[in-house]
């Protein structure tokens, strides 16, 4: 060792991942910097906003009491839109606002909520601060260089977020593919507190949130998400970049068209935009994962492309929680070993394989692929719409029984009954 | 609704802006040859990038989200791109 170290550890990144591992590791007695490039801790984040909160309650017993919650999930919409019609389900479940299983968050409130509790706890935040790179020695990763400084710990958290810049500036990680990332535009838009309850059909402090998919992308693999705040609406597409270059459209005109379609604007009329943005999702899943331990490194989060998306949830915040949890227990114990090898730090991979995190990769991993299927985006809507509009759309014509309904609308679709028993089993081995 | 062109509608956003120094340049070149120009042109949620009259592409640094999309599309070489110096560019207030 050539120099002694400034700090036990070093967390660059002061997201979910980064908050929470600081958090942890200074609760059992370690010295710790937080440092983000964010003017405050959270300036840099953005996220669709449904939390999953379990591993947050398990960090904060008293996290839905305390933290800056926008609303509490009972109602959850899963929509196909398409251009002239649109066929949901509906799902309210008194349980889910009982124990506060999903909550709406803002990150602006939320990451300098988890910033702070990491200062109460004694760790040194230090927003403002961009880390260039990963200080290197003999191949071990021994702090950090921002600008003309150097910070050196024991270990270093990589929880920089999805472009992973710093492991993979030091050749730890690959960049990731166009097919592995979707870009999420987003616009959050000011509604009053009643109208927001009455368009949306909840109560006060309820929220609905609702999962598009179809003609919001405009057939680009990905979806839409409209998710109520208590006093604006968060409203966006995510788009899988392989398919937005691929179909040559512009971010811009997809997001545009969703918010302008009429189903979105008669949520959001009257609306008055607060904030327009934009930021990219790890689409990979378990296969993009890779290597979480180095000797002296560990990365959690996003950084380490830990997302899951079904198509109807985004998952990253709750992950990012849970990795930091298992990553605490790992750079703990290197930490009171002395061993800061990555063999020292494997605690923490196998406490995330242990954990919910590793397990529901494992359960997800086909659903990339899977959401790569193009039906999803383009067929699957018009094919329900039709079949309904048999059912509904009563013109005195004689009407058919329900099989011949069903059997007409598919011929119609172009679909075939065998691609669709494919489909729907390849869906439910993914999901 | 309809939300206002691109600069209106980045205009509620609060941005730091660094006048020393822009975190993106091109090869103006590569970007041509590459097809990189279209690509980061068209997926650009923030319109940091268009097409000159002169068939060079211009870049406002100063309304870049720091998303990262225009460096996952680009082909190797046509583009670089880091995060602004610490404090600068967008912060958000909602997230
Ligand atoms: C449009 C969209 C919708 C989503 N919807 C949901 C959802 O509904 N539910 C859900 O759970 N998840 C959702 N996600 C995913 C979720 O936002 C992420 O998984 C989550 O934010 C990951 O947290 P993190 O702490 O790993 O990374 P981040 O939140 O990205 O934090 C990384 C931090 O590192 C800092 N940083 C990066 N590089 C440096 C550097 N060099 N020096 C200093 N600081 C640095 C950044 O400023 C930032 O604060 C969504 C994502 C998007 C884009
Ligand atoms: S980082 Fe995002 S917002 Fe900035 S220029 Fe690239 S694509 Fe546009």
């Amino acid at each position: 060792m050539s120099a002694e170290p400034d700090f036990d550890v070093i967390v660059v990144g002061a997201g979910v991942a980064g908050c929470i591992t600081a958090y942890q590791l200074a609760g059992r007695g370690l010295s710790v910097a937080l440092i983000d490039r964010g003017e405050t801790p959270g300036a840099k984040n953005l996220s669709g906003g449904v939390l999953y909160t379990h591993p947050l309650q398990q960090v904060f017993p008293d996290f839905l009491q305390t933290a800056p919650i926008e609303r509490r999930i009972s109602r959850n919409q899963i929509c196909f839109l398409n251009q002239d019609s649109s066929v949901a389900i509906d799902y309210r479940d008194a349980r889910l606002d009982r124990d506060g299983t999903a909550v709406s968050v803002l990150r602006g409130r939320l990451d300098p909520w988890l910033a702070e509790r990491c200062e109460d706890a004694g760790v040194l935040v230090m927003p403002g601060v961009r880390v260039d790179s990963l200080l290197i020695e003999d191949g071990r990763v021994v702090g950090v260089v921002a600008g003309e400084d150097e910070l050196r710990a024991r270990v270093t958290v990589a929880a920089d977020g999805v472009n992973s810049f710093l492991a993979r500036d030091a050749g730890l990680r690959p960049a990731p593919q166009p097919h592995q990332l979707a870009v999420g535009v987003k616009a959050v838009v000011q509604l009053p507190s009643d109208i927001i309850e009455a368009r949306f059909g909840v109560d006060a402090l309820e929220g609905a949130a609702i999962a598009v998919v179809g003609d919001c992308t405009r057939g680009v693999g990905g979806g839409g998400f409209i998710y109520t705040n208590q006093g604006s609406i968060s409203v966006g597409v995510v788009l899988r970049l392989d398919d937005l270059t691929a179909k040559g459209l512009r971010s811009t005109e997809v997001f545009d068209g969703f918010l302008d379609h009429p189903y979105t604007e008669r949520l959001l009329r009257g609306g008055e935009l607060l904030e327009y943005g934009c930021h990219l999702v790890a689409e990979g899943g378990q296969a993009m994962v890779g290597e979480l331990v180095h000797h002296g490194l560990v990365i959690v989060g996003d950084a380490a492309g830990m997302t899951i998306n079904t198509g109807l949830t985004v998952r990253g915040m709750d992950l990012a929680a849970g990795a930091a949890i298992a990553a605490a227990v790992g750079v703990a114990e290197a930490i009171e070993t002395g061993d800061v090898t990555a063999a020292g730090l494997a605690g923490y991979p196998k406490a995330l394989a242990a954990g919910f995190v590793g397990q529901d990769l494992q359960t997800y991993a086909r659903a990339p692929k899977f959401l790569e299927n193009p039906r999803m985006y383009e067929s699957y809507g018009p094919l329900l719409a039709d079949a309904l509009h048999q059912v509904f759309g009563l013109d005195g014509s004689a009407r058919k029984p329900l099989r011949r309904v069903a059997m007409d609308a598919l011929k119609g679709s172009g679909i075939g009954v065998g691609t669709i028993v494919k489909d729907a089993w390849q869906g439910a081995r993914a999901l | 609704m309809k939300l206002p062109p691109i600069e209106a509608r980045l205009a509620g956003n609060r941005f730091v802006l660094d006048e020393e120094e822009s975190h993106i340049e091109i090869d103006q070149e590569l970007a041509r040859s590459t097809g990189t120009a279209e690509r980061i042109i068209a997926c650009c949620p923030a319109g940091v990038y268009s097409r000159r009259p002169d068939g060079e592409v211009a870049v406002e640094y100063a309304a870049c989200l720091e998303c990262g999309t225009c460096l996952a599309v680009s082909s190797p070489g046509a583009l670089r791109w880091r995060y602004p110096r610490g404090g600068f560019g967008v912060q958000y207030r909602e997230g």
